[in-house]
């Protein structure tokens, strides 16, 4: 029996004639923090959608099991009850209604009415949002959106978290809280990142695994996989 | 052995009807996403207008093939002018806006010709075929929407139009770089839809009575046709969800009555819109027109 | 969170007098005309609540308003007592609002094909409805009567007592109970977690998804909830005109609780029922002159108001007097200031 919290057996995903994810084997262990990077149209971003539920799993295309469970034909909202907190690529939030609001419906599912309103307390303190708290997420800089975002994954507490490019479109000081967050849910929760900034992946300082043209073409520490020279070729013209 | 001809000729009969009626509308909702509720008005108004130019001493066949459509297409051009360009993608939106002209629209005609119903007659007369006496008209309507589908297929596909048609029914990008103004893009389609419902209306006219509110009629069937047919490959989607529904529609007419007959046609149209999301054109038709 | 700002606070003090003015009416007033703008309004709620919270549009919702009214005509004239034809009228729409619902939901399509598929529903109930003529089309012992529809069936009496009939100011009573009844019902699903949800799925659908709830449920449960007030509107609708006909199910019946609902306020729960209270009265004083037809002021009002004023008159109210409210209050602010510094400097606080 398998101790792997994500475990991908031979996945497989195509769309029309394209084979965007092929034969990839992935496992993830009990409380690992591990980056998914690749160039553009690497199969990262299908991967990661394969995990959430997003796409469904072709017939005869792997296995997916989280925590043992196989989540073939499971929908995103049967996988995220399971425990697992999604942060996607474009910020997903409710963009009328206020932060508070946002992180109060994902914490009500898993806290109950009664508890729900000191969660909320709870992970605007952790995450920083205290100045934004009521503000109406749709007036928010992409910035605070996707800080917000986290904040909406956090609140469900989650034991394995999947975050798609969560540092898009921020820079600076910015990207160091990002990391310290990050850090801080990997104490409790396993983690899948998937993003193209290496400074940040070099900031998080974790094992990586490198995706090119639908395959894994290396895993390892990060220092290691970016001295490697076919990562190296892989990435000529991209920023490194 | 002339029963079947008859049935036969019924069910070309009717796929051709909603067929016609359909066209303006799908040319509007392939190319620009916009659902015209009032579309089954400007049906209407094509066959008013061709009432008005009868009345009026002038030739009926230059009435409804020339006269109406050029009408229609005008009341469809001030139309796009004054309310539907402000709603571009706003497609809810459009559809509550184009319900308010629809009624705009009857209240307007009930004002100008009364509430009860006047007719046209047909300018061809029946023939018989065998023991059944058939309407010659019906023939000339089968012949119409041949023709007029045909030459909507040629125009896309061999036309200078047709090539900036078809781009912009992919998206306004594509207009815009083959240095067309999306909107005068969608002006004119919305205008040529228009006048694709008129024409419809001008020669349906002789068929039935007309009412202020024939159009809901149309509009139901026409809709349905559309959104079913999807607005992929919209002549093929249209022309294919007509014949589903016109023979199916004719078939059950016959063994039970009209009534069931369209109803069956509704029921069978919220069947289809479950199963193919994005209408039959979206699943078998991808790289057609 | 106790409150959330977005949905709004029930305000006691405006309900309160709302039902005062309501229940003191007949004293001084008619009460044939307000009855049968109360059950628009009710139908006019139950759309709000479902479209302006839930985001969802049901083109044909009278589907279940010419339910509800039919329901109870043919259950009545079979069963002779009022009680249990009421409640059939509030869940037989139900019922059948959760079975296409389940449907459209489960199926997962999107906000333009529900319109559609509502608007089919409501067409093919119009189209067999008034196909129903002739003594063949009878259920136990009511003829449906075709384009004629049902007349002449008993209207509520009090439970228990068949004899006892509410007609005229009585039903004007329970027209009342009824709206404010479920005003308050909406009022409670929106302060719970239900209505929080509701309004989540409403703004991000695939959010709240991944954030674990099963939308097609919460979906389906309101689209239910609105059609079983549909259908109590149209069992009322039923009992103050004393006769059924397919009109109920009619495109004009549709488009007319939509403009309602539009033009009186999306996004809240008095804008729909203001809506309809105001353009049914217009509707009503239109309908007895000839000159301007009907349609014609309706279709200019609902094309006015889509294009100038999308969200709806009591909102568009709501703002104004908050931007009214703001400039005073800066204006306030600005005075105090200019007092603070003329004022001497031993009084400066800070």
């Amino acid at each position: 029996m398998s101790d792997a919290v994500v475990e991908t057996i031979e996945l497989t995903k195509r769309f029309g004639g394209v084979t965007a994810v092929d034969r990839v084997s992935f496992r993830l262990g009990e409380r690992e923090l591990r980056c998914l990077i690749g160039p553009n149209g690497a199969g990262k971003s299908t991967f990661f959608k394969c995990l959430t539920g997003q796409y469904p799993i072709d017939h005869g295309g792997g296995r997916v099991l989280i925590r043992g469970v196989d989540i073939g034909g499971l929908r995103p909202n049967h996988i995220v009850r399971m425990g697992v907190g999604i942060k996607t690529q474009v910020p997903s939030v409710m963009n009328g209604l206020t932060v508070m609001e946002n992180l109060w419906l994902a914490a009500r599912r898993t806290h109950g009415w009664s508890r729900s309103g000191a969660e909320v307390q709870r992970v605007i303190d952790e995450v920083g949002l205290g100045d934004i708290a009521r503000r109406t997420v749709g007036e928010l800089a992409h910035g605070q959106r996707q800080m917000v975002e986290i904040g909406i994954v956090l609140a469900q507490e989650p034991w394995l978290v999947l975050l798609d490019e969560p540092a898009a479109g921020i820079t600076g000081t910015e990207v160091e809280r990002l990391v310290g967050l990050i850090r801080q849910i990997n104490k409790t929760a396993s983690v899948i990142v998937v993003d193209h900034d290496m400074e940040f992946v070099r900031m998080l300082g974790t094992d990586i695994t490198v995706f090119y043209q639908g395959a894994v073409l290396t895993e390892g520490h990060v220092d290691d996989v970016l001295a490697d020279a076919r990562v190296r070729e892989v990435y000529i013209g991209n920023r490194a | 052995m002339d029963y079947a001809a008859v049935v036969v000729l019924e069910i070309l009969y009717m796929i051709s009807f909603i067929a016609l009626v359909s066209a303006g509308l799908a040319i509007v909702f392939g190319m620009m996403r916009v659902i015209n509720l009032a579309h089954g008005e400007f049906v209407m108004l094509g066959g008013y207008t061709t009432l008005a130019c009868f009345r009026a001493g002038i030739d009926l066949w230059f009435s409804m093939l020339i006269i109406a459509p050029l009408v229609v297409g005008i009341v469809g051009l001030i139309i796009e002018r004054l309310v539907i360009r402000f709603l571009y993608g706003r497609m809810i939106d459009t559809m509550l806006a184009t319900w308010g002209l629809s009624l705009l629209l009857i209240g307007i005609v009930t004002l100008i010709f009364g509430s009860s119903a006047v007719s046209v007659p047909a300018p061809i007369s029946g023939y018989r075929l065998g023991a059944y006496q058939m309407g010659g008209y019906n023939l000339f309507i089968i012949a119409v929407t041949v023709v007029l589908y045909v030459g909507m297929w040629l125009v896309l596909r061999f036309t200078r139009l047709g090539l900036i048609a078809r781009g912009a029914m992919q998206s306004a990008e594509v207009a815009s770089s083959l240095g067309y103004n999306p909107r005068t893009v969608y002006m004119v389609t919305f205008t040529i839809g228009a006048a694709l419902s008129g024409l419809a209306g001008g020669i349906l006219a002789p068929l039935t009575g007309l009412l202020p509110s024939s159009g809901g009629g149309y509009i139901a069937q026409s809709f349905i046709a559309v959104i079913t047919g999807g607005a992929g490959a919209v002549i093929a989607g249209t022309l294919t969800s007509s014949a589903m529904f016109g023979t199916i529609s004719q078939i059950v007419s016959f063994a039970s009555g009209p009534v069931l007959g369209d109803i069956v046609m509704l029921a069978l149209a919220i069947v289809l819109l479950r199963l193919m999301p994005q209408g039959i054109s979206g699943r078998f038709f991808r790289n057609s027109q | 969170m106790k409150v959330w700002p977005s949905i709004g606070q029930m305000r006691w003090g405006w309900f309160i007098l709302g039902a005062a003015v309501l229940l003191a009416w007949p004293v001084f007033f008619d009460t044939s005309t307000p009855t049968l703008l109360l059950t628009w309004a009710l139908f006019a709620l139950s759309l709000g609540l479902m479209w302006g919270y839930a985001g969802l549009l049901s083109f044909g919702h009278t589907a279940y308003f010419g339910l509800g009214a039919y329901v109870y005509a043919i259950a009545v004239v079979n069963i002779g007592e009022s009680t249990i034809p009421l409640l059939l009228a509030i869940l037989v729409p139900a019922i059948v609002a959760a079975i296409i619902g389940a449907m459209m939901f489960y199926g997962r399509i999107s906000d333009v094909y529900m319109g559609v598929i509502t608007l089919v529903v409501s067409l093919i109930l119009f189209k067999f409805m008034s196909a129903t003529a002739g003594d063949k089309y009878v259920i136990g012992d009511a003829r449906l009567g075709g384009f004629n529809g049902i007349p002449g069936f008993p209207v509520l009496n009090v439970p228990g007592m068949p004899d006892v009939s509410l007609f005229g100011v009585p039903l004007y009573y329970v027209a009342v109970v009824a709206l404010l009844g479920c005003y308050l019902l909406s009022r409670w699903i929106l302060a719970r977690s239900f209505g929080r949800i509701l309004v989540g799925i409403r703004e991000n659908e695939s959010r709240c998804e991944l954030l674990g709830y099963s939308v097609p449920a919460y979906k389906t449960a309101i689209f239910s909830i609105s059609a079983a007030m549909a259908g109590l509107a149209g069992c009322l609708f039923a009992n103050w005109a004393e006769i059924v006909t397919p009109s109920v199910f009619s495109l004009r019946s549709a488009a007319e609780v939509i403009i309602w609902v539009i033009v009186g306020g999306l996004g809240t729960l008095v804008g729909p029922i203001f809506g309809a209270i105001v353009l049914g009265m217009l509707k009503l004083l239109l309908g007895e002159q000839t000159l301007i037809d009907n349609s014609l002021i309706l279709g200019l009002i609902l094309v006015i108001v889509v294009l100038a004023i999308p969200r709806g008159v009591v909102p568009a109210l709501q703002a104004w007097f908050k931007g009214r409210a703001r400039i005073r209050t800066q204006r306030a602010g600005h005075l105090r200031a200019r007092r603070r510094i003329a004022a001497p400097a031993s009084e400066r606080t800070p």
